[in-house]
């Protein structure tokens, strides 16, 4: 197992549309492998996408079980572990919410991004086989993430703001 | 060598006085840090991290020209550059309620002895001239957690004060 090293704006790959995996071979897993063990060595350990480590392929990693345990128990984080997302759609989007983001391609910066607050997606796993997921609320986010990644986008093209936005969170 | 100084200046508001400044101290080999422009009520200030090779006072006199020109306050400290540090805050606070004396004062003592470090605060004064409106946002780490900070806002809540706090999730990916 090996570590990559993350790729940081301004590098070009960063804004490239990143090609579909044909293949669900051995060299695929090996490479999931090593992407999540560069995923939880990073600074906030919930997501990966391929083009942060330079490569060009429709792969991310999301992850967001370790901030689920450090909500708090009348806020409870709903997540289903650890997603494997290859080739990953988008097919419905609900609701909006701002929240603030940062990126291991993009140190020492944060801002406020508008993502859908529920989404169900499409995606392939390391065998190959389709997958459906309906995701919200902080998965939702981290989904949405990763996927621009794949098509070359950053949380700085859609940053809204950095701070002071009249956001104010659900409660239950 | 260069030195970093924290360059604050203050006066009226007016069309064109960032770029005048920024030209000078480009002229003068001077580099930018981090910025932070505010205009508050028609008056202007900022403060900026500027590299420069010589000192304070002069780092002052070749400004003089624009910032006589531009009518416009100056304070230069010598500082340590403290780039690439950024403190993630962790929860917000808003206060809306009537204008009266003290609401600052009161919300922020009470969240400082709750544990609160202010990193950000912006307030507003809305509303009619008869009926002003008092809206605050405050961003923060909150150091002992976030329970003292709910148990804080429970005791000074009232009806005519309105606070609310909601964690700050940031999501690193």
């Amino acid at each position: 197992m090996t570590t990559y090293e993350i790729i940081k704006y301004p590098d070009e790959r960063l804004k490239s549309i990143a090609e579909p995996v044909g293949k669900f071979d051995d060299n695929l897993r090996k490479f999931l492998v090593d992407l999540e063990a560069t995923m939880y060595a990073g600074p906030g350990g919930v997501g990966i996408a391929a083009p942060q480590i330079g490569k060009n392929q429709r792969i991310a990693i999301v992850d967001v079980s370790s901030m689920a345990k450090r909500a708090r128990k009348n806020r409870p984080l709903k997540h289903q572990g650890k997603m494997v997302l290859i080739n990953p759609e988008i097919i419905e989007w609900e609701g909006m919410a701002i929240g603030r983001e940062g990126c291991m391609s993009v140190p020492d910066y944060t801002g406020n991004v508008i993502r859908a607050e529920k989404i169900t997606l499409n995606a392939y796993n390391a065998k190959g086989e389709q997958q459906s997921y309906t995701c919200e609320g902080f998965e939702a986010r981290a989904v949405q993430h990763e996927i621009d990644h794949l098509d070359g986008l950053l949380f700085i093209d859609r940053l809204v703001s950095r701070r002071n936005d009249l956001f104010r969170r659900k409660t239950k | 060598m260069s030195n970093w100084f924290m360059l604050t200046l203050v006066g009226k508001d007016r069309a064109g006085i960032v770029a005048q400044i920024t030209t000078t101290l480009f002229e003068n080999n001077c580099n930018l840090g981090e910025a932070s422009m505010m205009r508050l009520g028609g008056n202007f200030s900022i403060m900026l991290m500027v590299s420069y090779q010589g000192d304070a006072k002069a780092l002052k006199n070749r400004l003089a020209p624009v910032t006589d020109r531009l009518a416009l306050k100056i304070h230069i400290d010598a500082i340590e550059a403290k780039l690439h540090q950024h403190v993630i805050p962790d929860v917000r606070i808003s206060v809306l309620g009537a204008d009266r004396a003290g609401i600052v004062s009161q919300v922020t003592s009470a969240l400082s002895d709750a544990g609160l470090d202010i990193l950000d605060l912006e307030s507003d004064v809305g509303g009619s001239q008869d009926k002003p409106l008092y809206i605050m946002h405050i961003e923060g780490r909150a150091i002992k957690g976030i329970e003292p900070l709910e148990s804080a806002i429970t005791q000074i809540r009232s009806n005519k004060i309105d606070v609310h706090l909601s964690p700050i999730e940031t999501m690193i990916a």
